[in-house]
């Protein structure tokens, strides 16, 4: 017992600071690069830096920075709820690691019915947490990097890329079929719903939480202004503070950041369950396997 | 009259995001306001499945949503972006042409 307690302090606090440190970083890469002279304002993400590159320049903003320092706070969690699993003894940490296992396994099982496995579970955990966690990232007053719209865009790529591996998987030739169904007039319009799945799945998501970032502004910059205008007349510095500002933006935040975020989150991941598995062309592999057992059964 | 076609330019960007967004907000009222209203109809007929129903509709109500999301990205667009980019283009135009 004793034991256990020490080897509690020393890894833990680490994993701890590993947990609270991005945030701090983001909070501290916020300050130092906001101009002194700017007031509110609607921008995008801050170009920190830009990389020269052959053909484009890279550049580095404030939300791809953002991204990587949440991704260290999603590993510092996992590893702090996950290091020194017991099969016999249980303390809180592994009753909430097995607890979110257990639910993300449940969701996937129960969306994903027809043919799949468990084997996408990871994938939607990941994505369920790296967004939820950027969206709530606009708490501590950063920018939250799922208000880029080159982040977001980031993910949809990549359900693409799993929605067009699902359907390779009963032969090309199934596939350049399913583009003349059900007549081959219609082959203009399959091919762009074919991109309109990625970018209504971007825009979605982008705009809900882009949305909440500028009337969050909006209303910030109401509020000042009209606290200026009516307590404008005390004293000294008394006049400049925007009392006003206060309390009002908090409420919009629990509706704009929290709740919008959660639900756009839950949406992806549940958006992207429905495509991948949409995608898995059931039938045509069934019929696959059956023409080859009835050869089969001729051969012998 | 450059001065003019700058103030063409801004006044009919707002006036698009604002077109814009009001006729693409109805679409949403009305699809969510009909989720809603069916939702409340099921859990009058069948209280024990209040959650199963109220975390359908929630999900049902996001998805509705996004056409007017839709509607409010193009609204900042051309609130924020448009008139910049084409005052630029403009101002380009015209550098060309004296040239």
């Amino acid at each position: 017992m004793k034991d256990n307690k020490k080897r509690f302090q020393i890894v833990d606090a680490l994993l701890i600071v590993m947990m609270i440190a991005p945030l701090v970083a983001a909070m501290a890469i916020k300050v130092l690069t906001t101009p002194a002279s700017e007031g509110i304002s609607i921008t995008g993400a801050r170009i920190l830096f830009t990389i020269p590159m052959p053909i484009q320049d890279l550049i580095i903003s404030e939300a791809q920075v953002n991204s990587w320092l949440i991704l260290i706070t999603i590993l510092g969690f996992c590893l702090f709820i996950t290091h020194g699993l017991k099969e016999d003894k249980r303390d809180w940490r592994q009753m909430a690691a097995e607890w979110i296992v257990e639910k993300v396994d449940d969701l996937v099982h129960n969306s994903m019915e027809n043919v799949f496995h468990d084997s996408y579970a990871p994938f939607i955990a990941t994505i369920l947490a790296i967004s939820a966690c950027s969206s709530l990232m606009s708490l501590f007053g950063v920018f939250p990097p799922t208000a880029d719209v080159n982040v977001i865009a980031g993910w949809s790529i990549l359900v693409f890329a799993l929605i067009t591996k699902n359907k390779l998987k009963a032969g090309i030739g199934n596939y350049a079929k399913g583009f003349l169904e059900p007549i081959p007039v219609m082959l203009p319009m399959n091919i762009l719903s074919e991109f309109a799945t990625p970018i209504s799945m971007t825009f979605r998501h982008f705009g809900n939480v882009m949305s909440g970032t500028v009337i969050a502004t909006l209303v910030a910059w109401a509020l000042q202004n009209l606290s200026a205008m009516v307590l404008g007349w005390l004293p000294g510095f008394l006049g400049d503070v925007p009392f006003l500002q206060v309390g009002i933006p908090a409420i919009l935040s629990v509706y704009f950041d929290i709740f919008s975020g959660c639900i756009q989150a839950y949406i992806f991941a549940m958006l992207t369950m429905l495509n991948v598995s949409g995608a898995y062309p059931a039938e045509a592999i069934a019929e696959r396997l059956a023409k080859r057992e009835e050869r089969k059964a001729k051969a012998a | 009259m450059l001065e003019i076609a700058i103030g063409i330019i801004l006044g009919c960007c707002a006036l698009g995001a604002g077109i814009c967004m009001g006729i693409g907000a109805i679409g949403p009222g009305v699809g969510e306001g009909h989720a809603v209203a069916n939702a409340c109809e099921a859990i009058g007929r069948q209280p024990e499945a209040k959650g199963a129903v109220t975390s359908t509709m929630i999900m049902g109500c996001a998805i509705s949503e996004t056409t007017g999301i839709y509607a409010l990205v193009i609204a900042i667009l051309l609130i924020f972006v448009a008139p910049g980019m084409l005052v630029n283009t403009l101002t380009k135009a015209i550098k060309t042409l004296g040239a």
